[in-house]
């Protein structure tokens, strides 16, 4: 399988990455050679093999459902680029 | 006497407990070492303050009898870690001035037994690199340089290998007795291979990975980078707990890691898997490898070939595996939260141009293969197949280990290159992990040891893979070769004052 100019621009939509059209033309190049060298991994027969859920093999501890931390809201927001009133600001959504 | 920058960790721990010397002057010289090494790029921010400071709290630990194995050693920490009120970006300009309000779990445990934090370290952006050249912050040269035929050192800079390249020149050039790295596919192992350091991974879920900036997270761990296998014990323990904030730590109490180095590894069984033979492969990479077995013969050790018939395909399952995860995980940079903003048409304008600009280009790479492989109608193809192959891989081992205790490798294929000479291509750099990754996507342990050097004497590592939370036969492994080796090289001092 290998990717053209649209599907990169797809991609790059889809990850919210700015492309512009001269930076296409080479990640296409760069995609498909790494794409192509992934290809082997078809030469694998996996039939009945079950995919990896967990490296080790440990059940997920469980806790209960309570609320056991927070109050934080100054430290969570001091890091932000932008805030007001204790919220989150972000370019307007609604016209 | 011996310059105190000189010590080992556990020298360095048995002088301060017999009071030969204190934190604050152990760390003192530290720092002096820093400011004359500052050429060799590996720290991204000194904090010579915290870290006089800290000193002093340990000084006052060791007299109150309370001293554990790292009180007043002083460390380098890769910027990977969160550090309360510090500089931790992960080498990344999307997290641009980025100053936690928390600490990470890892470091927050070696705080609490006393060690000194000298810096925040260097490293790919990410930590997607194998060379230290996709920091934001510029790459970082290695402190080894190769001789020439003349004998001379070159002129030229070399990598330190990636992606833990800071923490590992910091070690290397004695700016740090030791330092945190994090492992993906080889980002402990193959820097310490590079500049004849030890680097330990330990079994997936024996650190926290709580507070450790995410790249892909089946597969990341912390661990530790020191000159001795001794001090990677003592440094290991510290790390290593359960952590009800990561929930994919697992509840095992740590062990001594120091006791296992009984020195005694007679009627261990050690594998030597011949799919880690490649083709191309240097010889004097065979060579290592060959000696590596006979050493390990020598002090009793029985040597049993063994087969992993998925190795070849462990690099490409890896690089969907890691990429998928790291799409994922770095959606969060979104220019809201933290770091970087970059305006432009609306939010969607915004969040695109936070992310062109704040991500480097091998991250995008990363990103958008990611992207592509987890989307709509490819996801069987590539990611559901990698991870089955993933399956099969572990398989290779747990079989293997029905009748070997450890397996025995060399790190890399090749010793550190020079600077610029793999970034124009992509799988040329990859392969830098081959030895690597297969134990990274099983989740085992395992320990690079510097085990000689390359023929214009740059050093070499040989590796040893464990059993999952089996660091302690690892170890116990690593020291005797680590002996056996009488590797005792050091970099000549080329940067600061001429």
């Amino acid at each position: 399988m290998s990717v053209d100019k649209r599907t990169v621009a797809k991609i790059a939509d889809l990850a919210r990455i700015a492309v512009t059209e001269d930076e296409l033309e080479p990640l296409v190049g760069e995609l498909n050679n790494i794409l192509e060298w992934i290809e082997q991994l078809s030469e694998v027969n996996t039939d009945g093999v079950a995919p990896m859920t967990s490296v080790v093999e440990v059940d997920l501890p469980w806790r209960a459902d309570k609320v056991t931390d927070g109050g934080y809201r100054d430290a969570v927001l001091a890091n932000a680029p932008e805030s007001e009133h204790g919220f989150f600001t972000v370019p307007k959504v609604i016209e | 006497m011996t310059k105190l920058t000189e010590l080992t960790l556990a020298e360095a721990r048995d002088g301060l407990a017999k009071g030969d010397f204190t934190s604050r002057e152990l760390t003192q010289q530290y720092l002096s070492n820093m400011e004359q090494g500052r050429e060799l790029n590996s720290y991204i921010v000194e904090t010579g303050d915290i870290a006089l400071n800290m000193a002093d709290k340990a000084d006052e630990m060791i007299r109150a009898g309370n001293a554990t194995g790292m009180t007043g050693i002083p460390i380098a920490v890769k910027d990977l870690y969160c550090t309360k009120d510090v500089h931790s970006c992960s080498a990344s300009h999307i997290l641009n001035g980025f100053k936690p309000k928390y600490e990470s779990t890892v470091t927050a445990n070696l705080w609490a037994d006393g060690a000194v934090m000298l810096g925040k370290t260097n490293m790919d952006e990410f930590a997607m690199g194998s060379s230290n050249e996709t920091s934001f912050y510029g790459p970082v040269k290695n402190p080894w340089r190769a001789t020439k035929e003349n004998g001379e050192l070159e002129t030229k800079d070399y990598v330190p290998g990636g992606s833990s390249g800071g923490s590992v020149a910091a070690v290397a050039a004695g700016m740090a007795i030791a330092a945190t790295g994090t492992d993906t596919g080889g980002s402990i192992r193959q820097p310490a291979a590079f500049t004849g350091l030890v680097g330990l991974k330990p079994t997936y879920g024996r650190c926290s990975r709580w507070g450790m900036i995410a790249f892909a997270s089946s597969l990341d761990q912390a661990g530790p980078i020191t000159k001795t296998v001794r001090d990677a014990a003592i440094m290991m323990e510290s790390m290593a707990s359960y952590d009800v904030k990561d929930s994919t730590s697992v509840e095992r109490t740590v062990p001594n890691y120091e006791h296992a180095l009984t020195g005694d590894i007679r009627g261990m069984k050690i594998g030597i898997p011949k799919e880690y033979r490649m083709d191309g492969m240097p010889d004097e990479i065979e060579k290592l490898w060959q000696q590596g077995i006979e050493w390990m013969k020598d002090a009793g050790a029985e040597i049993i070939d063994i087969s992993l018939p998925h190795t070849k395909y462990a690099l490409p399952t890896y690089y969907i595996v890691a990429p998928a995860e790291a799409s994922s995980n770095l959606a969060r940079y979104d220019g809201v939260k933290y770091g970087l903003r970059v305006e432009g048409d609306g939010l969607d304008g915004m969040y695109k141009n936070t992310r062109a600009e704040g991500f480097g280009a091998e991250v995008k790479r990363r990103i958008l293969i990611g992207t592509y492989v987890l989307s709509a109608g490819y996801y069987d193809a590539y990611y559901l197949k990698a991870q089955k192959i993933r399956t099969l891989i572990a398989r290779d081992f747990a079989k293997a280990y029905e009748k070997v205790d450890v397996i025995l490798t060399p790190t890399t294929p090749s010793a550190a290159f020079a600077m610029g000479e793999k970034s124009d291509d992509p799988i040329a750099m990859y392969l830098n992990d081959v030895f690597t990754v297969p134990a990274s996507l099983a989740g085992l342990p395992a320990v690079s040891v510097p085990a000689g050097l390359s023929e214009d004497a740059m050093p070499l590592g040989l590796q040893l893979i464990g059993r999952a939370f089996d660091e302690e036969t690892v170890l116990r492994a690593a020291q005797v070769l680590e002996h056996a080796t009488g590797f005792s090289a050091k970099p000549k001092i080329w940067w600061g004052e001429k």
